[in-house]
């Protein structure tokens, strides 16, 4: 594990040549920006005790050299330290995406993904301020008031000291403003959750707010909320208000004090107009630096927050990883559960599982939501690992094959689906090197039942899907995801759940083109419907984590256990069903005569899209 | 998730006439402050210009002249004095005057704004429920929070400062003008670079800052899609692949930002510079005047100092117009909403309703929550006042949405709905839903105490009958038991109690308003224990007692003490009799019954998911 300051100056090395030359372009603008005022003074005086035009045109140049000279020093230190922290953010964000890359799936779940994107977005651009304009502004303003301070101090060491004890002045203020500020702008954002808590917990409930006729006692009750609110930030505004007149009242004030004292001394001869008039000038100079000075420390506060909360996805390591010393062994599907558990947490969800399937074998697994299917098949591809007993594929261990060579020997389709913004094409090609050429893509899409569909869309395989295309039913993606593992040509297949929302029909279709596909491959599915699992070599019925019943599927039946019964609901349900789906056919056939383009009904929805089951 | 990425990320124009017009309507009622705030601000610009204008006199009045000799050194040194004085005067002023206006403009900015949100959150109240079926919550809620700070931000620092702005400028450019004609037409002469620099800079920003902005989006769309897909690119073995992408997706935002820090590497000196060089044109111009006597040192530094308070407001005015874009987005956001119309409103003249009897009748209803796709199909049925009707169906029969009418959440497309013989159109909505008790089927907490959620807002209801009506329905046992019983606070969404209390309250709340028509939603819930099952049973036997009662049911008990049982199938009105005669019809009843109801009670650990 490494700290958050290891890591900072791990990126920051990367880039060391571009932020020297930065800090070194800085310093000279600051040192660059600290001469013109002493020109205009050398101006006044020669205009106060008589000069030449020459001599003035010569020194208002010289001036303007000097300002040119700082002009491009700060272009360039701005150009190079700015660069730098968008090279850290790119190097950042690139690492961040590969580490969350290797990451396991159970990571995953417990990450809420809008707190990962948060933090791969806001927090990285926090990040990025504090090394961009933060430490620009720290290596200016400190320069800027070096210099600045040592020039006073060489014209006047009694106007310098005097400016100087007001100088503290502004950081008093600005702490002790602050301070208050902090407190009452928590007290802000704590009414501004409270009224969004308001607004969500009415929109949320508005059948009951209707149903009730509360909407005037829910209005008023919002009002009164957004009243504290108003009344908070006003209380605010009473606070931070102060500081920018403060602020601008002492810098005032010290040139007054300059201008008051130094006057006396140039009337008495101990300084020149000249001199008085560069004071003031230097004075000007110190302006921004000072009201800068909060802003950057807040930069760096809230950037270095944000670097830790960075660290910490970077200290998460991922629980599944390829094995130190890998087999080396071509996959041909042979199955094997040894006396495996499986706990979630406390929850123990796979108890004393074993089973065996032959290469080119087929199981099948069916039990009530929560029984542990899905568990189980993921076990096969390591998206979990077992928490005891062994996971074996031809033999050995799933853990002692390379991560990668496992997983392209499975085929697998999730019971949610997940499709990616990409052309169908591609996303049919998701588990290959190479996007597929239209005769691959057009068997893969034919044993899923696909083409049928494809035909209906405006470009074919090429048309995008998602928010920018078309909008994918959800037998549709489950078809999609069908092919896509398919087109992998695996030696394991393994469909969890995967024809849900596909109708029966067009499901004995696709099983009946994957009973070819599957005479060579090994094939494991989790159903709900007899009718996928009816023709499986066995099938297990789970129940609370263990095999309640195994079998074929007539031998099943006439056990009369769980798995008879759910053959005679399903029957019931069939009956009861019988006449509407012949309505629902009759009427689907109606509607794509009549209007093809209303099946895709474009919809606001996620990058990719899910579906739940 | 992406589409946050999408509407609230649109950037519209910064200055739309219509829009400004109606936002600046809200601040119609503040005229007063308003006016106040913009004298003050003509006193602040004053304030501000007239430091370097004391100086001047400072120099060519005491200093200067005492230097020379022009005046004895005591005279310059007295004359400090009331100069010194002056100056410390304004110096009050300006920050009093700063004060004052920045707290007058925050108040009129929120209370102004204050006003707009009560009305949009009133105007949401309104709307109908098929705007919400159709309207993420989320979406809503930005709208009402975030947006409306876009605007608030507007007004306070936007609109009144552009004015000070404008204020200040055309205050410093008289000034010059007074003090000495040549040298401010000299001063004037360098605003058109300036002006022409920050116009320049602003276009070229405006469009890398699209697209950093495209590219931005584009990558938080890849991320959010990969971490949310990422088991699929892990089992695929896509992780190399996407990586290439990823990185190519931020090479090219990289490449984008590169572009917008050139830009703004260059703006900044370059305004640095043009300041420089107007500050030595000055210099040798004020120089060769000076020299010749027809111009004194003071008014040269007066010019040189009032240089920098010359360029500030047109640099401002860019930082402005970034406020003033995202709030003419925020805006026309916010005025669509409030331009959405309610498609259930009130008849212009509503029959009143003094006494209901709670007869329901259902005339050839059909209905579609989506044209075309009807959801209930020629349903016609009447009930008694007083009877007891349960409605059953497999999922999707169309029962939730009879209880979404009776409460007219929804109108009917075809056919209508009476209550008491008349067509509940006709009837205003509040009249509707005082008489008519909803029990929904996710009961659904709001944050507050248990009392608060049986009396809701009601404060005609007592304590005594918030006491009653959960004891009516059993809730008491278990309210009993909470420590601070009938005032115990409940969390958002009642995360603190089980699915069985929460039904339970659901019921206690519905009684408290006493309603002559009682609709009940209580389709299978998941895991309510045996005593807690045994106690709502009771109560839905309860609540169907002397009013007319229609219960969406799933518990065999229900179905049994009902009056009257209407069988939906597909949105059709299938059959309809008491439990005994609809069984031996053999029909579709019989098929239900056997499916959920004898399953239910027999085989209840069992399932098909």
């Amino acid at each position: 594990m490494t700290s958050a300051r290891a890591t900072y100056f791990h990126y920051v090395g990367r880039h060391r040549t571009q932020l020297l030359l930065g800090t070194v372009a800085v310093a000279a603008g600051s040192i660059a920006a600290v001469v013109p005022p002493r020109y205009i003074g050398q101006i006044i005086d020669g205009l106060n005790h008589g000069t030449t035009m020459d001599t003035v045109v010569r020194l208002a140049l010289f001036a303007l050299f000097f300002s040119a000279l700082e002009a491009i020093f700060r272009a360039a230190g701005r150009y190079f330290m700015m660069n730098t922290s968008r090279f850290i953010e790119y190097d950042m964000r690139n690492d961040l995406f590969a580490h969350l890359q290797r990451m396991h799936l159970g990571y995953f779940q417990h990450q809420r993904i809008g707190d990962l994107m948060a933090r791969m977005t806001n927090d990285l651009s926090a990040t990025r301020m504090m090394q961009g304009p933060g430490v620009m502004n720290i290596v200016s303003t400190s320069m800027t008031f070096a210099f600045t301070i040592i020039s006073m101090v060489s014209v006047s060491l009694k106007l310098t000291l005097i400016s100087v004890v007001l100088m503290p002045l502004v950081s008093l203020t600005f702490w002790f403003i602050g301070r208050r500020v902090h407190v009452k702008f928590e007290r802000l954002q704590a009414q501004f959750s409270e009224m969004s808590t308001a607004a969500q917990e009415n929109f949320s409930g508005i059948r009951v707010v209707k149903a009730f006729s509360q909407e005037n006692a829910e209005i008023a009750r919002f009002a009164a909320v957004n009243e504290e609110y108003v009344g908070r930030a006003i209380n605010l505004r009473r606070m931070d208000g102060l500081i920018w007149p403060t602020m601008s009242f002492i810098l005032g004030l010290a040139v007054l004090a300059t201008l008051f004292i130094g006057g006396q001394d140039a009337i008495e001869g101990r300084m020149t107009l000249g001199q008085l008039v560069q004071f003031v000038a230097y004075l000007n100079l110190l302006a921004w630096p000072m009201i800068a000075l909060g802003w950057v420390s807040n930069l760096f506060q809230q950037g270095w927050a944000s670097l830790q909360r960075l660290q910490e996805i970077w200290d998460a390591k991922p629980d599944i990883v390829d094995p130190a010393e890998p087999a080396a062994h071509t996959v041909r599907g042979a199955v094997e559960f040894k006396d495996v558990r499986f706990a979630y947490g406390p929850t123990e969800v796979l108890r004393s599982v074993s089973f065996t399937v032959p290469a080119g074998g087929s199981l099948a697994i069916v039990g009530h939501t929560g029984a542990g299917k899905s568990s189980l098949v993921n076990l096969i591809p390591r998206l979990f690992d077992a928490t005891s007993g062994q996971v074996l594929i031809d033999g050995i261990d799933v853990k002692r094959y390379p991560l990668a060579a496992l997983r392209r020997a499975i085929g697998y389709v999730p019971q949610e689906t997940f499709l990616f913004s990409v052309p169908l094409r591609e996303n049919v090609s998701f588990g290959l090197d190479k996007t597929l050429d239209d005769p691959k893509l057009e068997w893969a899409g034919d044993v899923s039942q696909l083409n049928k569909d494809v035909d209906d869309f405006p470009a074919r395989y090429d048309t995008m899907i998602g928010e920018r295309g078309v909008t994918l039913s959800g037998g549709q993606k489950q078809r999609t995801a069908i092919a896509r593992a398919v087109a992998k040509d695996p030696r394991i297949v393994i469909l969890d759940d995967a024809m849900s929302a596909v109708d029966t029909y067009t499901e004995s279709e696709i099983l009946r083109r994957l009973r070819g596909v599957l005479q060579e491959r090994t094939s494991i599915i989790v159903a709900h419907r007899i009718s996928t699992v009816k023709d499986a070599d066995e099938i297990l019925v789970l129940d609370e984590g263990r095999i309640a019943e195994r079998g074929t599927h007539l031998e099943l039946l006439e056990r009369n256990g769980i798995y008879a019964q759910m053959y005679r609901r399903q029957l019931l349900e069939e009956e009861l069903d019988v006449d509407t789906e012949r309505d629902e056919h009759e009427r689907r056939v109606k509607a794509t005569e009549e209007s093809t383009p209303t099946r895709f009904r474009t919809r606001m929805g996620g990058g990719g899209m899910e579906e739940g089951a | 998730m992406a589409g946050f990425f999408q509407e609230d990320e649109i950037l519209g124009k910064a200055y739309d006439a219509r829009l400004m017009r109606r936002l600046l309507g809200y601040l119609r009622p503040y005229r007063g402050p308003v006016t106040l705030a913009f004298a003050l601000l003509v006193f602040l610009s004053l304030a501000d210009i007239a430091p370097p204008i004391i100086t001047k006199f400072l120099i060519d009045t005491a200093i200067a002249p005492a230097v020379n000799g022009s005046i004895p050194a005591g005279e310059g040194l007295r004359l400090l004095v009331p100069l010194g004085a002056a100056y410390l005067a304004v110096l009050l002023a300006s920050a009093g005057l700063r004060y004052a206006e920045n707290i007058l403009t925050t108040f009129v900015g929120q209370r102004a704004m204050y006003d707009l949100r009560v009305q949009l959150f009133g105007h949401l109240q309104a709307l109908s429920l098929s705007f919400f079926d159709r309207n993420p919550v989320g979406r809503l809620m930005t709208r009402i929070t975030n947006d409306i700070d876009a605007l608030t931000d507007m007004v306070t620092q936007g609109v009144v400062s552009i004015f000070g702005d404008f204020l200040m400028l055309f205050g410093i450019a008289v000034v010059l003008l007074f003090l000495d004609w040549r040298l401010a037409l000299i001063t004037y002469a360098t605003l058109p670079v300036i002006v022409a620099l920050t116009f320049y800079f602003r276009k070229t920003m405006r469009e890398s800052f699209r697209g950093v902005r495209i590219r931005l989006a584009r990558i938080n769309a890849y991320l959010n899609e990969n971490i949310s897909g990422m088991s699929i690119v892990q089992l695929f073995t896509r992780e190399p692949r996407a990586y290439t992408q990823f990185d190519e997706l931020n090479r090219d935002l990289l490449e984008a930002n590169q572009g917008q820090i050139k830009a703004m590497s260059l703006f900044f000196p370059a305004v640095t510079f043009t300041r420089a060089g107007a500050a030595t044109a000055i210099f040798i111009a004020g120089g060769y005047w000076a020299l010749g006597g027809q111009m004194t040192i003071g008014t040269l530094l007066a010019f040189w100092q009032l240089l920098d308070q010359f360029f500030r407001p047109i640099q401002d005015l860019s930082e402005k117009y970034n406020i003033l874009q995202s709030a003419m987005a925020s805006s026309e956001r916010v005025f669509r909403l409030l331009d959405t119309e309610a498609t259930i409103v009130d008849a212009p003249h509503p029959v009143a309703l003094p006494s209901v009897r709670g007869e329901i009748t259902m005339e050839n209803v059909s209905f579609a929550y989506n044209e075309g796709d009807w959801v209930l199909r020629d349903v016609d049925f009447k009930i008694s006042a007083g009877e007891s009707v349960a409605i059953v169906g497999a999922t999707g029969a169309g029962k939730t949405s009879i209880i979404s009418l009776i409460s007219r959440f929804y109108d009917v497309q075809k056919g209508r709905i009476l209550l008491d013989g008349v067509d509940l159109r006709d009837l205003a909505q509040r009249d509707v839903r005082r008489h008519v008790g909803v029990v929904l089927q996710d009961p659904f907490i709001f944050a507050g105490t248990i009392a608060s959620n049986i009396r809701l807002n009601e404060t005609a209801i007592t304590d005594a009958q918030v006491k009653a009506a959960a004891r009516f329905v059993n809730a008491d046992k278990f309210i009993d038991r909470l420590p601070d019983d009938y005032e115990t606070v409940v969390t958002e969404r009642g995360s603190t109690l089980s699915v069985g209390q929460k039904q339970l309250l659901a019921f206690a709340r519905a009684i408290a308003f006493n309603p002559e028509i009682m609709l009940v939603l209580d389709e299978a819930t998941s895991s309510v224990d045996t005593e807690t099952e045994h106690l709502i049973q009771d109560a839905l036997k309860k609540l169907m007692v002397g009013r007319t009662s229609i219960i969406i049911a799933h518990r065999l008990s229900t179905i049994q003490n009902v009056d009257r049982i209407i069988v939906l199938h597909k949105g059709r009105l299938a059959e309809m009799g008491t439990h005994k005669e609809l069984l031996g019809q053999h029909g579709v009843y019989h098929r239900l019954y056997e499916l959920q109801y004898r399953a239910h009670e027999a085989e209840s650990s069992v399932g098909t998911g």
